[in-house]
């Protein structure tokens, strides 16, 4: 069920991101100003903007999980939650390096898109510890999806503080796209595609493998005959998966 | 639910009166920072953007310490188990938590904020004092709001005393954003402008928001 599609999924995905990387490098004409450096900017928005839809997707999961409380929703709030931070430490580095090419340092302050990104990654990077610290699975799940649906709303008001905040100084690439040369536009958006199939096919290889992980220790504990005493959890992050029907008739 | 959180309310006070666990470790914590403010930065008097700065953070650390102790004695001693047997609503509980964190607010800035214009502030704070007032207030309430969220969610944790800091902070960043700009024209030598009308207002929008979020979310962090 879980790894239905997988391989036609990552098959495309990977089409589209040598078809999106032969663009950037062949195709884009270089920008003016920044040279080669602008094709950075392939790369850095559209992780940036995957990672903070991830965010929001995650928070939708989690409102899915606090009124429907299927198990099935945490999970997937926590898979979309970590690999959304896993492309925000990129989306970071890369939003680094293109500062120190066109600024010439690695941080600047003034730069509202990069200083907002930093603390909704901060607030991020403590949903894990938050999961880890409590113990109770049930529990766990819950404040879990407590606390992504806050972070949720904070990623949109947090921007728009920071924008306030700064005098404007970003490159404005990302919101006027409509005033880039064609070739750019197109460029732009098969990488924001490809970059989208990339977060998508690795969150359903996480799910899967969560999964199935799930699925194999059941079904080792009926082999061993322990049936009716699932073994005490271990303290884990990860959200807790029953896989009882799948197990049930897979026997 | 006026009654219930009024209830809850005056629970909450006299708890903290009696004991007195959380106010005046606040308080006195703002103090000392002001001290260490002083040897940090090597100076004797700030103004401006450095005084709001210090102000902020002194308070946004002092309001941290509060909301990490908010709901200690809930957890520890029963008072969850209590109110959840009660039948009452349960956003009662959250209105109640929010006032009394805001309590603590008030009381920690009537002393901290003379103690800052006693030991830091350059410039005099009595012409400034009603708009600061205004601007501590919204600041406040989105503190109390925040903290008592956060509280609620690291109090059950194994590691509570880290986790709470560590939740709250990022989201109080666009209350230091707020407060801080607001503050510092009130704090400059030359204080001719006014605090920024789009400050307030985006100090008062994020406490309305958040106070929606707060109140929608408490409910299932409380049931077990």
């Amino acid at each position: 069920m879980y790894g239905k599609g997988l391989r036609s999924l990552s098959i495309v995905t990977v089409a589209a991101m040598a078809l999106a990387l032969s663009l950037v490098f062949f195709y884009a004409p270089l920008e003016a100003e920044q040279g080669f450096l602008q094709k950075i900017f392939y790369v850095h928005v559209p992780l940036a903007i995957v990672a903070l839809c991830g965010f929001v997707v995650g928070a939708l999961f989690a409102i899915a999980h606090l009124r429907t409380r299927d198990s099935r929703w945490d999970m997937r709030s926590y898979v979309v939650i970590h690999m959304s931070l896993i492309f925000a430490v990129a989306a970071l580095i890369t939003g680094s390096i293109w500062a120190k090419g066109s600024w010439g340092h690695w941080w600047v302050w003034n730069e509202p898109t990069l200083v907002s990104f930093l603390i909704v990654f901060l607030l991020y990077a403590t949903y894990q510890p938050l999961r880890f610290a409590i113990e109770d699975p049930e529990r766990q799940s819950r404040y879990a999806s407590v606390f992504a649906i806050t972070a949720g709303a904070f990623v949109p008001m947090n921007f728009i503080a920071v924008r306030l905040s700064t005098a404007y100084l970003h490159p404005r690439v990302l919101g006027g796209t409509s005033n880039l040369p064609g070739s750019m536009r197109l460029t732009f958006m098969v990488s924001l595609v490809a970059i989208a199939l990339l977060f998508t096919t690795m969150c359903k290889y996480e799910l899967t493998a969560k999964h199935t992980r799930a699925q194999v220790r059941a079904l080792r504990r009926r082999l061993i005959g322990e049936d009716g005493t699932p073994a005490p959890r271990a303290r884990t992050a990860v959200p807790s998966m029953s896989a009882r029907p799948a197990a049930r008739t897979g026997l | 639910m006026r009654r219930t959180v009024g209830a809850l309310l005056r629970k909450e006070l006299l708890v903290e009166l009696r004991t007195l666990e959380s106010v005046p470790g606040m308080s006195l914590f703002a103090v000392t920072t002001f001290v260490v403010f002083h040897f940090a930065l090597n100076r004797s008097s700030v103004e401006g953007d450095l005084g709001a700065g210090i102000l902020w953070v002194t308070l946004l650390f002092a309001a941290i310490l509060g909301a990490n102790r908010l709901f200690v004695a809930d957890a520890d001693q029963g008072g969850f188990d209590g109110f959840l047997l009660a039948p009452v609503d349960r956003s009662a509980m959250m209105i109640a938590k929010v006032l009394t964190m805001l309590a603590y607010l008030v009381v920690l800035e009537i002393v901290a904020v003379p103690a800052f214009a006693i030991l830091l502030l350059g410039p005099p704070l009595g012409p400034a004092l009603p708009e600061l007032i205004a601007v501590l207030a919204l600041g406040d309430v989105g503190i109390a709001v925040i903290g008592t969220l956060v509280g609620a969610l690291a109090v059950q944790t194994r590691a509570r005393d880290l986790l709470g800091p560590l939740l709250a902070l990022p989201l109080l960043v666009p209350i230091v954003i707020g407060g801080a700009r607001a503050t510092a024209p009130l704090l400059a030598f030359s204080h001719a402008s006014d605090a920024p009308a789009r400050w307030l207002l985006t100090l008062g929008l994020y406490d309305l928001i958040f106070g929606l979020i707060a109140y929608a979310l408490f409910d299932f962090l409380l049931e077990d």
